[in-house]
């Protein structure tokens, strides 16, 4: 775990909760029978793969798919009801870096709904952007234009522009994806923080072992929900094979769920590193030959 | 010859009036048709609003009033259409647009008394702009101008990344709409100044000198709106003298504006590459050229 404290999670009422959801778009149904509680403090990754309704079960928490069967409720709201009031973070790669904006205009665009009447931004909504840029440290970034920065900065000014509408929830849509390894723990470290000031927090993402390292629940789906619970349950061999169609050798090394890069020819492990149960579910296994069907 | 010489003539006070407003309106909306990528709709609009024009024209019914409301339906069919998801924005903006350019042209055809108007439409006259012209450039200029301030974060934002913006609560049908109408207005009250030929230069080269001069959106809004003003009136101005067509001049001169400013912009980029160079191979900086 990234953080000192230990993950809280509350008991009680749902802050997300999806009742026997079938959703999609037009006639497109994308995920079917799906049944979840999200719960206030949680700090959940979505796993499975690409069209398997990651994003989509995102869209559906932020009411914008086409709900065909259940209920969605956010807050002890439906959504078809009143659109919830959640912190959106997009792909980066769905950005127009080429959109003339500075860093400032870009995290005040989170404050547009709070004073919808005034043309400008008042004086406390500046405030509180200049705050949120200190806290995630790129108020010296205000003015230089979002294609300037780091991918790590980017993706701060993102999580700035939704952290300054005052969420409880924050949905992050491949959060880590095109960046390098540093800048992936420092943003898994910064939703960390931020997760322990008591925002619930939904992220989409393909890695796996990101996801088994530092969150302390994960959903596994691909068109419904497969399974869920803390990744050291979650993160087999089988439950793996299920959600991505493939095998994936999982191994548990001090105290860790790592899952291997699956090789495409036939490799020798030689060496297993110390203390390395190489095999499904832990169970130590000898050395051996890994083929990959 | 003096100076001042054109500022004697009120058809040409007009016509310098009706260009600056004009002008600014174009460099001011053309942002927001830049920065959606909607310099094709922009286009095909004003050709669209030649079907609204004459079919004013020969009903009898108030020009800038039908030729509005005609641009606008043709601006809401075309997103009508695009939903679909079947038929792409360009197709849709291709087939309503001609079809409706086509229409003015079967009613041009069918009453000839309009045969006069067709080139001022097509190419601009700013000789013939009346004072009814000049005060409906004003009203639209100046409620373009509102509403764009007023909804200034909500287009920013819609603007920037749509669909982010609709899961914050920013009512971007609402958005829409009122685009499409200033777009459909600012077309209508151009096409006097600026032909329907023209339009798409005016709207298209402003704000996009100033998006090479700032990186800062507030910055680029106001920089298009005085470019776009001040070419509108710089080329009324010089086709006085000249004496060539004033809508084309508007543009030639926004051309040339963009042409200076690419030239400034690419020889600013390589004097601050030659700067940076200099200074990694300075002995100071601990580069190649440094002796122990």
């Amino acid at each position: 775990m990234l953080h000192p404290l230990p993950h809280h999670r509350d008991q009680g009422e749902a802050i997300v909760r999806l009742q026997d959801v079938s959703c999609g778009y037009g006639k497109q149904e994308v995920l079917s029978g799906v049944s979840l509680d999200i719960m206030p403090g949680d700090f959940v990754g979505l796993l499975g793969p690409s069209g398997s309704g990651k994003t989509t079960l995102l869209r559906t928490v932020l009411g914008a798919v086409d709900v065909y069967r259940g209920q969605v409720l956010v807050e002890g709201t439906s959504t078809g009801r009143r659109r919830p009031k959640v912190g959106y973070v997009p792909q980066l790669e769905t950005i127009d870096w080429n959109f003339p904006v500075t860093v400032r205009e870009a995290v005040m665009m989170g404050r547009t709904m709070d004073n919808r009447f005034l043309p400008w931004y008042r004086r406390q909504d500046r405030m509180l952007a200049d705050e949120m840029m200190e806290r995630l440290g790129i108020s010296h970034l205000a003015p230089r234009h979002i294609r300037e920065l780091s991918g790590g900065q980017q993706q701060r000014v993102f999580l700035a522009r939704a952290l300054v509408s005052g969420p409880r929830i924050l949905l992050l849509d491949e959060p880590t994806s095109g960046v390098d390894m540093k800048t992936r723990d420092d943003v898994m470290h910064l939703l960390h923080e931020i997760n322990h000031q008591g925002i619930t927090i939904i992220m989409t993402t393909h890695e796996i072992n990101a996801v088994a390292v530092h969150l302390p629940w994960v959903i596994c789906m691909n068109g419904k929900v497969l399974a869920e619970g803390p990744p050291s349950s979650v993160i087999t061999s089988e439950t793996l094979k299920r959600t991505y169609g493939a095998e994936m050798p999982v191994i548990h090394y001090r105290g860790m769920t790592l899952v291997a890069e699956s090789p495409h020819s036939f490799t020798r492990i030689s060496e297993p590193p110390s203390g390395a149960d190489v095999g499904a579910d832990g169970e130590p296994e000898p050395e051996k030959e890994v083929e990959l069907v | 010859m003096s100076l001042f010489e054109p500022f004697e003539f009120p058809f040409i006070v007009r016509g310098l009036a009706a260009a600056t407003l004009v002008g600014g309106l174009c460099g001011l909306i053309g942002v927001y048709i830049v920065l959606r990528r909607m310099a094709y709709i922009g286009h095909g609009l004003s050709h669209a609003v030649l079907g609204g024009a004459v079919t004013s024209y020969v009903m009898s019914f108030n020009f800038y009033a039908g030729a509005t409301v005609w641009g606008f339906l043709c601006a809401q069919l075309i997103a009508l259409t695009t939903r679909k998801r079947k038929i792409g924005a360009d197709a849709a903006i291709g087939v309503i647009t001609t079809a409706s350019f086509a229409v003015g042209i079967v009613l041009i055809s069918r009453y000839k008394s309009f045969t006069r108007d067709f080139d001022a439409a097509l190419f601009g006259n700013i000789l013939g702009v009346t004072g009814g012209d000049l005060v409906a450039i004003s009203v639209v200029t100046a409620a373009a101008a509102l509403i764009l301030f007023i909804g200034y974060k909500h287009f920013l934002f819609a603007t920037f990344d749509v669909e982010a913006a609709r899961f914050y609560g920013v009512p971007t049908g609402w958005i829409e709409t009122l685009f499409s109408l200033v777009l459909a207005g600012t077309i209508v009250v151009s096409m006097q100044v600026l032909g329907v030929l023209l339009i798409a230069g005016a709207t298209v080269i402003p704000p996009i000198v100033a998006r090479l001069l700032s990186d800062s959106f507030k910055n680029v809004v106001l920089l298009s709106t005085a470019i776009g003003a001040v070419c509108g009136f710089v080329g009324i101005y010089v086709s006085y003298y000249v004496d060539i067509s004033s809508g084309a001049t508007v543009v030639l001169v926004e051309a040339a504006l963009f042409t200076l400013v690419m030239a400034y912009v690419n020889l600013r980029g390589q004097l601050s590459l030659a700067v940076r160079q200099r200074a990694a191979t300075s002995p100071d900086a601990g580069g190649p050229g440094t002796v122990d």
